[in-house]
């Protein structure tokens, strides 16, 4: 089930790194549950932690001004390497609800949409004065607004941002993604007895 | 006209929307413990069932020891749980599994391949990033992630938007001891780390055509660290031989149909490219990552960059991140790195090919008395395989250890991992902050590079380790 997202204006936290990879989202070590929730303590681990177990006082996320944040705002290709859906998990038990960078890896991008999470891809520079805007007055607060698709970062300043329509309707709606695609369950069928003639190789199963 | 991406494609469309989304049906899916069991969780509580579960392969990889006593016990509490779940999601949905003990067992990406279950012209998936491996067959093979498992689980398809079209045409002929990991991490620092980011490679030019199905899978196993989910390289006699008589590949009945099909599978010669780029590997030299990300590799002969040469400030500002994290100071040459561990294995280069090359360098020399060195194969039969070749045993006279198929000390999920601090020559694909291990320093390169750097106990050119 698709979590919905209509609309938030909450503080945005800066992180101004590019290339920021699942890894450093959520270390493979958090990746041992068998289930979705609970990863919030694992996020950006490395981070937020020094070696002692201590918070390092001048990452965005432990400075008291950005706690309760709900918009990451930050570099480009965020979410690269690994598929882990973990990561989007991870970003959202921990309280965000929408990430905005001027681009998203492919599988993290995907990822965000099947959970509800909000991936808002935006010009570099105008991303670039969000997160300077941020960090100049710590706590300040980005409204998005998914229907109108426009995000209002903390100088008042209105951005306009894309998303796939049918990805935007499932947002919007919460749908199951996987009970819309079994309406087309005779297309499935139809199509599986036709490759079967086609290229019966594709059909001789593993025996289970 | 079309791309050979784009032929695959257009066979597996079951319906489209009006948006240019098309339902992908997908003949395949490789299924691992660490990213299914919320999928399987999923369908349980949906009251949905695996559809189709003769088109299922599941094999634990990512949490397994690589030491001999892994059958009787793991250690590790949540390790054995997730094994343990997979064991029971597999057998209860029947979907075929190769367990810890089984001697098929292996990495994810390297078993499927072995089993022939990865034919020219299919899709197939899996919950993990470097199931573009996989397109070296010519496949469309990509990584999801674990709704995507789920929703594959239950309705064999997916929902696609059609990715542009790259091609990477790489002319010249290798000079040994120069690989395939060599020239994908050539690619990969020429486009960037997110150069391939909504694309779908395609690898074509002499220098892929000439390479073995191990070295086309060592490069598209990384086209995911240049950013492109896909990487593919079109079927040819090379591939019809390495899948002939493998256990799931077409019977002798029905072979010459399907070669005569793959056959039709390449792009044609005025397919369109969104964009191209090219490489000449005729003077590539061996190379190696300096940095926390794949793109960040250079010629073994050359120096860790200065970030104050940069001149974009969030490319300088990550340069500088990346030497503080990695201890690295500008101008230090890359030979004069000491290395305290080496790693090779991974799905990028755990297959025999690579474990020959190794043992050529390892062969008669010691592993430096300061590193310590893992050899893994990447699944029981490159294992076997090996041992009957006598490598192992090259290996372990040399000081390597010799072990188990798993993923081992590629990501830090099982006992093999970095200590905080500790520098590793590894043969996997990526050096990320923390990757191997909280605090753990990466240096990519190639099997026979990894091997030099054992023996000289630092960051080598294996021309003169090996001279």
């Amino acid at each position: 089930m698709i979590g919905k997202f209509l609309s938030l204006n909450a503080v945005g936290v800066p992180l101004d790194r590019g290339n920021v990879d699942t890894d450093a989202i959520i270390p493979a070590r958090y990746l041992k549950t068998l289930k979705r929730t609970g990863l919030g303590v694992g996020l950006f681990f490395a981070w937020r932690y020094d070696a002692g177990g201590g918070e390092r006082p001048d990452f965005p996320l432990n400075r008291p001004e950005y706690r309760g944040g709900q918009v990451l705002v930050t570099g480009e290709n965020f979410g690269c390497g690994s598929s882990r859906e973990h990561a989007v998990w991870a970003l959202m038990d921990f309280g965000f609800r929408a990430v905005v960078a001027p681009s998203f890896s492919d599988i993290f991008h995907n990822n965000c949409l099947k959970n509800g999470m909000l991936p808002v891809t935006l010009p570099a520079a105008e991303v670039r004065s969000m997160i300077d805007a941020l960090q100049a007055a710590p706590g300040g607060k980005v409204a998005v607004d998914l229907p109108a698709q426009s995000i209002t970062g903390p100088d008042g300043d209105v951005h306009r941002f894309a998303i796939d329509p049918f990805a935007k309707t499932c947002l919007l709606e919460g749908l199951d993604e996987i009970a819309l695609t079994l309406k087309s369950s005779q297309e499935i069928h139809a199509y599986e007895r036709r490759r079967k003639k086609a290229t019966p190789w594709l059909f001789l199963d593993l025996p289970g | 006209m079309p791309t050979l991406f784009e032929k695959i494609l257009d066979r597996h469309v079951v319906t489209a929307r009006e948006d240019g989304n098309v339902l992908l049906y997908i003949d395949r899916q490789l299924i691992h413990e660490v990213t299914s069991p919320q999928a399987f969780e999923g369908l349980r509580l949906a009251g949905r069932s695996v559809r189709r579960p003769g088109a299922m392969l599941a094999v634990p990889d990512h949490n397994v020891p690589t030491t001999p006593d892994r059958a009787e016990r793991i250690d590790d509490r949540e390790s054995r749980d997730q094994i343990e779940e997979l064991r029971k999601n597999a057998l209860g949905a029947g979907v075929a599994l190769f367990d810890i003990t089984d001697p098929r067992q292996g990495i994810v990406h390297i078993i499927g391949p072995e089993s022939g279950l990865v034919l020219p012209g299919i899709t197939i998936v899996c919950g993990d990033s470097h199931t573009g491996t996989l397109g070296a067959f010519g496949t469309i093979a990509f990584g999801v992630g674990t709704s995507e498992v789920e929703h594959v689980l239950a309705t064999q398809t997916l929902w696609q938007k059609r990715p542009r079209r790259m091609r990477v045409t790489v002319n010249g002929t290798l000079r040994p001891p120069v690989t395939p990991k060599d020239v994908i991490l050539a690619v990969i620092a020429k486009i960037g780390a997110s150069g391939g980011t909504g694309h779908a490679i395609e690898f074509a030019g002499e220098t892929v055509r000439e390479m073995s199905m191990e070295g086309r899978m060592t490069v598209c196993n990384m086209t995911i660290e240049a950013g492109a989910r896909f990487g593919l390289i079109a079927p040819d006699e090379t591939t019809f031989a390495y899948l002939s008589g493998r256990p799931l590949a077409p019977p002798p009945s029905l072979w010459d149909d399907a070669v005569a099909d793959w056959r039709t599978l390449p792009s044609d010669a005025d397919a369109t490219w969104d964009r191209e780029v090219a490489l000449d590997a005729s003077n590539l030299e061996p190379h190696v990552t300096w940095g926390t990300s794949p793109q960040d590799a250079l010629p073994v002969g050359g120096i860790v960059p200065d970030p104050e040469a940069q001149p974009d400030p969030s490319e300088r500002a990550r340069m500088r991140r990346a030497l503080e994290y990695m201890g690295l100071v500008p101008g230090t040459r890359l030979t004069a790195i000491p290395v305290d561990k080496v790693f090779i294995g991974s799905c990028t280069n755990a297959r025999i090919e690579d474990l020959r090359a190794a043992a050529g360098v390892a062969r008669g020399r010691k592993v430096h008395p300061d590193v310590t060195a893992l050899v893994v194969p990447g699944s029981g039969l490159v294992k076997r395989q090996a041992e009957e070749e006598g490598l192992d045993r090259v290996f372990v006279e040399a000081g390597f250890q010799w072990r188990l198929p798993g993923c081992s000390m590629c990501l830090g999920m099982n006992p093999d991992k970095l200590k905080p601090g500790e520098r590793c020559a590894s043969t996997s694909n990526r050096n990320f902050e923390g990757r191997q291990g909280p605090g753990g320093r990466t240096h990519l390169m190639s099997p026979a590079m990894a091997a030099a750097a054992a023996v000289a106990g630092r960051i080598a050119d294996v021309r003169e380790v090996a001279r």
